[in-house]
């Protein structure tokens, strides 16, 4: 097979890491700008996620659509829940100062992790996909006689993975609406902006942390519901998606949604094709770089704007 | 009438405010006067519940407002207009308003009126506050927390930087507030802008309200104004 089959082959995987990781990301955005918070367990609210949508599975059996429905909707519930709880009675008392709460939710990255460990244990399951259709996709080739249609031997994707990508967009469209289009996400801007302010004017600013914090565990856990069909549900893989997250809303500009969902795409392409062409670690390591050169060239980000 | 009962309060362990008293009657216009740093701004943060009170009470009508949490102080009818505007700045002029309107659940009358003192406003309405001019930006400070439909409003040196006609518009508003019956506290560093409006004038020096006296009697004794904020 020649390069061109192999590389729409990356292009798709990518695209699928990349829809995933623009919605974990954007909840690590969102919590960032709004509450100036750098949330380290949010990869463990992804995990939870994952682990979560198993145990609904598990729990409903039938049809595997029944079950993968029912997680869609009680995991990033209950994880939301969990953080806006986490919310209120930690990082509420710490007055939300920068460093204390980084320090915080690294704590908190280690008690979600060893009580997942205690209870779901150290193996890895899948939750299976609802539907998963294979299609197999043509590439042309020049041959004597001309151009004709063939159908390479491996270049297939799968139903689920388009769903998953359209059902990211569909959320991320959402999350839009809600920001710019609603009144809560009024409330939630005026805040980011001027904490004080908001006050001043009657906003309960600690209900919308409550909110924000834990509307953003909910994306990483529906984020995480969406990919434990194709990647299974196991307690330390919170640490890609965070990593990755990081990455990108540093590129993306801390705070900026739209640099955010950029990013995303560019990394979750870029890991894509780099992984199958060479090695998953050089795409960290090229990530990494570009965060380096990002930080040292365009602090603010691609999109962020220069803080005052 | 909003009361402030020696109030202390301060930032962290420094304690800027020292048992700090004043009253402001309904239908009054008092001005605080006193050197940079001497505790004007922190006395209006304070009475607005975002500076925690070490000692002492703000009364609004008689009602305790300084035990409320902080967001619900404007709920009682306390209106602000910071020092230095402090707008929501990446939010359009009608939805800075709307943040006003929300906080007391005032209907679409009061954002007429408010419109109607500030006809600027209308013309800007969809334009984003960080792009209006200093006029304009203070016009929408002023012109967000009237739509509080305030019992009494805090006003932070609403006239700097700013030009006469301008002064002119805001000076106006704030006397027409009077005559509704608000009780109006304001900054000012400006003695003659301060003697054109005040009824009454309490002086502020390391965080203490040290002599209070009519704007009338200021007017004929400048020796206050030299010893207080002169140089
Ligand atoms: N955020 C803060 N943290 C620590 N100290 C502060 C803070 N804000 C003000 N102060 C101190 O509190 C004192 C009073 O400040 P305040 O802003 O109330 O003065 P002011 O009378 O409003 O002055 P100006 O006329 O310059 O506005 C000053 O000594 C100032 O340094
Ligand atoms: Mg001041």
């Amino acid at each position: 097979m020649e390069i061109g089959p192999y590389f729409l082959l990356a292009t798709l995987e990518g695209a699928v890491t990349a829809a995933v990781l623009a919605l974990t990301a954007v909840g690590l955005s969102l919590v960032f700008g709004v509450m100036r918070v750098v949330n380290i367990a949010h990869g463990e609210f992804f995990m939870l996620g994952a682990v979560i949508a198993w145990w609904v599975a598990q729990a409903v059996g039938g049809h595997p659509a029944l079950g993968f429905a029912a997680a869609l909707v009680i995991a990033p519930l209950i994880v939301g829940g969990l953080a806006a709880a986490a919310d209120m009675t930690i990082l509420k008392r710490l007055d939300y100062d920068p460093e204390r709460t980084i320090v915080a939710t690294i704590g908190l990255l280690y008690v979600i992790q060893q009580v997942t460990l205690m209870t779901y244990g150290p193996e890895a399951r899948p939750v299976e996909a609802p539907f998963g259709t294979r299609l197999a996709i043509p590439w042309i080739e020049h041959a004597e006689g001309g151009w004709r249609l063939y159908w390479p031997w491996g270049l297939s994707t799968t139903s689920y993975k388009l769903a998953v990508m359209a059902a990211a967009a569909a959320v991320l469209l959402g999350v839009w609406a809600l920001m710019a289009r609603t009144r809560i996400g009024l409330v939630m801007r005026a805040t980011q902006m001027d904490r004080g302010m908001a006050l001043a004017f009657g906003i309960p600013v600690e209900r919308v942390y409550a909110l924000v914090f834990g509307l953003g565990a909910g994306l990483a856990a529906l984020a995480a519901v969406l990919i434990v069909p194709i990647r299974q549900a196991h307690y330390l893989m919170g640490a890609d998606p965070l990593l990755l997250s990081f990455i990108v809303v540093i590129i993306g500009g801390l705070g900026s949604l739209p640099g955010t969902v950029v990013a995303a795409v560019l990394i979750g392409l870029s890991d894509g094709i780099i992984s199958v062409f060479f090695s998953p670690t050089l795409a960290k390591i090229i990530a990494t770089l570009l965060v380096a050169l990002v930080l040292v060239f365009r602090p603010q980000g691609l999109f962020g704007t220069r803080a005052a | 009438m909003l009361e402030l009962d020696g109030i202390s309060a301060g930032y962290g362990r420094a304690q800027v405010l020292r048992e700090l008293s004043l009253t402001v009657e309904t239908g009054e216009i008092l001005c605080l006067l006193g050197r940079n740093g001497a505790g004007k701004t922190t006395t209006m943060l304070a009475t607005m519940g975002l500076l925690p009170l070490t000692a002492g009470a703000v009364r609004l009508d008689g009602r305790e407002i300084s035990r409320l949490p902080a967001h619900m102080v404007p709920r009682a009818g306390l209106g602000y207009v910071p020092q230095g505007r402090r707008l929501f700045a990446d939010l359009t002029v009608a939805q800075n308003l709307e943040i006003g309107l929300r906080a007391r659940r005032s209907g679409p009358e009061t954002l007429e009126e408010v419109l109607t003192l500030f006809p600027r406003l209308r013309d800007r309405y969809q334009q984003r506050a960080q792009t209006l001019s200093g006029g304009e930006q203070q016009m929408l400070a002023t012109a967000r927390a009237l739509c509080l439909r305030p019992k009494a409003l805090l006003l932070d040196e609403p006239t700097e930087g700013l030009q006469p006609s301008m002064i002119e518009a805001i000076r106006r508003v704030i006397v027409q507030m009077r005559e509704t019956g608000v009780a109006v506290l304001m900054v000012e560093q400006r003695v003659d802008a301060v003697l054109s409006v005040a009824d009454r004038v309490t002086f502020i020096e390391n965080g203490q309200a040290r002599e209070s006296l009519s704007a009338e009697a200021l007017r004929r004794d400048h020796a206050l104004v030299e010893r207080y904020v002169g140089v």
